[in-house]
């Protein structure tokens, strides 16, 4: 079982961050990949508290428990859904952090925090933050290492199949946000 | 020898279980005569109701599935959205078709089923023994309102022809009687037409009949078809309430 | 086709389209009403039908008017939604039609809650409806799982002219997980032209769909003879999956659903640990696995089990008929529409484990 590969993400935010998208865009990538993928909306006492999440689950045999309290790692959009999840991440985890709309940092040492201006970038690119969304699931792609960043990017070119100009800004914005990520992972490496 | 009478095709050679003077034999003949005169005994599905006459499949010989109490135009309803090509109708009394299947004759009727409802009105429940139906007149007495219907303790008798025939969906809507010879001319000229309407993939039908329960009203059967044109025909007005020409 | 993600709700639709099901009558209930919501696009898209109805009671007598006619039909519905429908369950048997029936159960009792529950165990086993009836109730842990179901509830129904349930959780419909409808075969209906209420089309004796038997030896010998049909079930579909029950497994958890796959990921990790549990997942809930149940607990090693539900305790009278009490049967559930966590379980195993000497 030493070569089970298993992972878990959170998406945390407001409704209408786009992160149940951001989340099915994983499974979708993962389940390319190969992987059991399970997509699992809020629910239960969850849903309360103005954040709207799911859990993405992969594994290389089979998704046991599509419950995760206590997720590998987390993407957090909003200063609510951080409260709520930086504390529950197993050690180890990636914490990916929307550092345009939450200044705070989690005080915990034994997880990997990334920072990153998703609503900036998204902004930059767009000229509105509504694909903030991409950024933040480039920089967990990016941080986590869990699938490849090409299974990613097709994930999202099949999502905007329809709508061909968004293609490219959102391969951008995406990009940019895995490239963050990958660095934050590399530069915890080092570190050791 | 020339036959100017005899059983319909579409009935079985067997006595019925109803009492004597019990107008439901005069019904199944009719719908029986009509079947023939079609010629649709072939792709006819009768929908049997809980009440006395859930035993019509012994004398109708057509295929038949027996509902549960008051859902006939449900099941009538599943039957021809599988099978458009069968002839479908339900047969039902006032306690099947007004009391536990109001929401059921309401709904199939405003979907504007392609169905015929055939729909026995004797004011009182049969099968059970003389209990109130919903279209029991005020003040008639009977085994759960021993003193006669108060309509301020239950209300008055529901009219389902003319409750059927507000529905803005087009349909055929029609009360005959059968207490006598002219008026049963009349019901079967009217479920004809029902059957035809349907054939015509037109319009939803339902033809009510007025109809006598001496058994449970205490009457001879003479006596029952006097009390119904004494006493039913006032409140329940025949004609034809509604076509499928209609604006 | 490759594989798709999709929502469980689209995935259980999709499946009775591929199975051949044209016909589909329902009424909106959370958590499934997405499953009407699909056939209703869906149906049209191949010559099918979709009917909303004026309630469960007459969609459920839709169900019966349609599979009387020997047409591939299903309805879904949740749990308050499917007491409505019991009354035409109940005539389906007795009439002896064949339809598939998916209950996406909440949380009761009365209108309860809209989140995923296990508690109506008993209603789907023992009383779909009034009178001797049975359902083969399928259980589904996953989508794939549930596509299948599903899909072989058709033949399965067909097989028995009897109705199939599937029981399924409000988590199943809400979740996204891959599904690959190929792996599955589909069969064609079989010719019902000896039963079905199809018009005589003068070629036949008419066929008479009914449950009406007033003659009481009448009544008694149909009843022998579903009971008959129920026998063959309980010989020929038993369906379960055993995960980790080896040798030397002493504690035996019992899960189905949703929590079976809360259970399995507990007990991998319990038995990376070295603690000797293992799972045991009845598939088939409705015909019970008693005998392969009972097998494993003549074992020496297997020391107690331990039923695990989103209920306050019903599967636990199955396992506890099944282990005749020769070992004891714990239990650890949740209610109100609460999913149990691994760590419940984990710590509630540790707990049992503990009781049956380590």
């Amino acid at each position: 079982m030493s070569d089970r590969f298993h992972n878990e993400v959170v998406f945390a935010g407001f409704g209408g961050q786009g992160l149940l998208t951001a989340g099915k865009l994983l499974a979708q990538a993962g389940m390319a990949e190969g992987l059991q993928v399970a997509w699992v909306p809020s629910y239960g006492p969850e849903m309360r508290g103005g954040t709207a999440s799911c859990t993405v689950v992969l594994d290389s045999v089979i998704v046991g428990s599509p419950i995760v309290p206590s997720p590998m790692n987390a993407v957090v959009m909003n200063l609510p859904s951080m409260k709520k999840f930086a504390p529950e991440i197993k050690p180890g985890g990636v914490l990916v952090i929307n550092s345009s709309l939450i200044e705070e940092r989690s005080d915990r040492t034994d997880i990997l925090q990334v920072p990153i201006n998703c609503n900036d970038i998204a902004i930059e690119v767009m000229g509105n933050s509504r694909s903030a969304n991409m950024a933040a699931l480039g920089a967990i792609v990016g941080a986590t290492d869990m699938i490849s960043y090409e299974s990613i990017e097709t994930a999202l070119r099949n999502l905007f199949a329809k709508k061909p100009k968004l293609v490219e800004p959102n391969v951008e914005i995406l990009k940019r946000g895995y490239e963050i990520g990958r660095a934050a992972r590399e530069k915890a490496a080092q570190e050791g | 020898m020339v036959t100017i009478f005899t059983r319909p095709d579409s009935m079985f050679d067997t006595p019925t279980h109803y009492c004597p003077g019990c107008t439901h034999g005069v019904a199944h003949r009719l719908v029986a005569e009509v079947i023939d005169e079609l010629g649709i005994k072939d792709k006819t599905v009768g929908v049997a109701p809980v009440g006395c006459a859930v035993l019509i499949y012994n004398y109708m010989n057509t295929d038949f599935v027996e509902g549960s109490h008051g859902r006939a135009p449900a099941s009538a309803t599943g039957i021809k959205r599988s099978r458009p090509d069968l002839v479908v109708y339900t047969y039902q009394g006032d306690g099947d078709l007004a009391s536990i299947g109001a929401a059921e004759i309401v709904h199939a009727a405003n979907r504007g089923e392609k169905i015929t409802v055939v729909f026995i009105n004797n004011a009182i429940y049969g099968m059970t023994g003389g209990q109130m139906a919903p279209t029991t007149l005020p003040g008639q007495k009977t085994t759960t309102s021993p003193k006669g219907r108060d309509v301020n303790h239950i209300g008055y008798p529901i009219r389902m022809a003319e409750l059927l025939a507000t529905l803005k969906t087009p349909g055929y809507i029609v009360r005959s009687s059968l207490h006598d010879p002219y008026h049963i001319a009349m019901a079967k000229k009217a479920i004809k037409q029902a059957f035809i309407y349907q054939l015509e993939g037109k319009a939803f039908s339902m033809v009510e009949l007025l109809s006598t329960c001496p058994t449970n009203w205490g009457m001879t059967p003479y006596q029952a078809t006097q009390w119904l044109k004494e006493n039913m025909l006032q409140y329940y007005p025949l004609g034809v309430f509604k076509t499928p020409e209609d604006e | 086709m490759a594989k798709k993600l999709m929502k469980g709700a689209e995935a259980i639709g999709e499946a009775a389209i591929r199975a051949g099901c044209r016909h589909y009558f329902g009424y909106p209930i959370t958590p499934q009403s997405e499953i009407a919501e699909y056939l209703s696009r869906r149906m049209p898209e191949v010559g099918g039908v979709f009917l909303q109805a004026e309630s469960e009671v007459a969609a459920s007598n839709m169900l019966f008017g349609a599979a009387a006619t020997g047409t591939r039909v299903m309805t879904s519905s949740s749990s308050p939604g499917i007491s409505l429908m019991a009354e035409a369950f109940s005539y389906m048997v007795g009439a002896e039609v064949p339809a598939v029936v998916v209950n996406a159960m909440r949380g009761g009792p009365g209108l309860g809650g809209i989140l995923p529950s296990q508690s109506d165990y008993f209603q789907a086993t023992k009383a779909n409806g009034h009178g001797d009836v049975h359902f083969i109730v399928l259980a589904p842990a996953s989508l794939q799982e549930s596509v299948e179901h599903v899909m072989m509830a058709f033949p399965l129904a067909e097989k028995y002219r009897n109705p199939v349930m599937i029981v399924a959780d409000g988590l199943v419909v809400q979740m996204m997980e891959s599904v690959d409808f190929d792996i599955v075969e589909t069969t064609d209906p079989p010719d019902v032209e000896d039963w079905a209420a199809t018009g005589t089309k003068g070629r036949r004796e008419r066929n008479l769909v009914k449950s009406l038997f007033l003659d009481p030896l009448g009544l008694e010998e149909h009843n022998r003879k579903l009971r008959r049909k129920y026998d063959e079930m309980e010989e020929n579909e038993v369906r379960y999956e055993e995960v980790l029950i080896e040798d030397d497994t002493k504690l035996v958890a019992v899960a189905y659903g949703t929590t079976s796959r809360v259970v399995r990921s507990v007990v991998e990790e319990l038995r990376g640990e070295g603690y000797p549990v293992g799972l045991f997942r009845p598939i088939t809930l409705y015909p019970f696995a008693y005998d392969r149940l009972r097998e494993i607990s003549k074992r020496d090693s297997v020391k107690g089990f331990m039923s695990i539900e989103m209920s306050t305790g019903q599967m636990i009278y199955d396992v506890r008929l099944a282990v005749q009490d020769l070992k004891p049967v714990g239990f650890f559930g949740r209610q109100g529409g609460i999913i149990p966590t691994p760590d419940d379980v984990r710590k509630a195993m540790l707990q049992e484990l503990e009781k049956l000497g380590g």
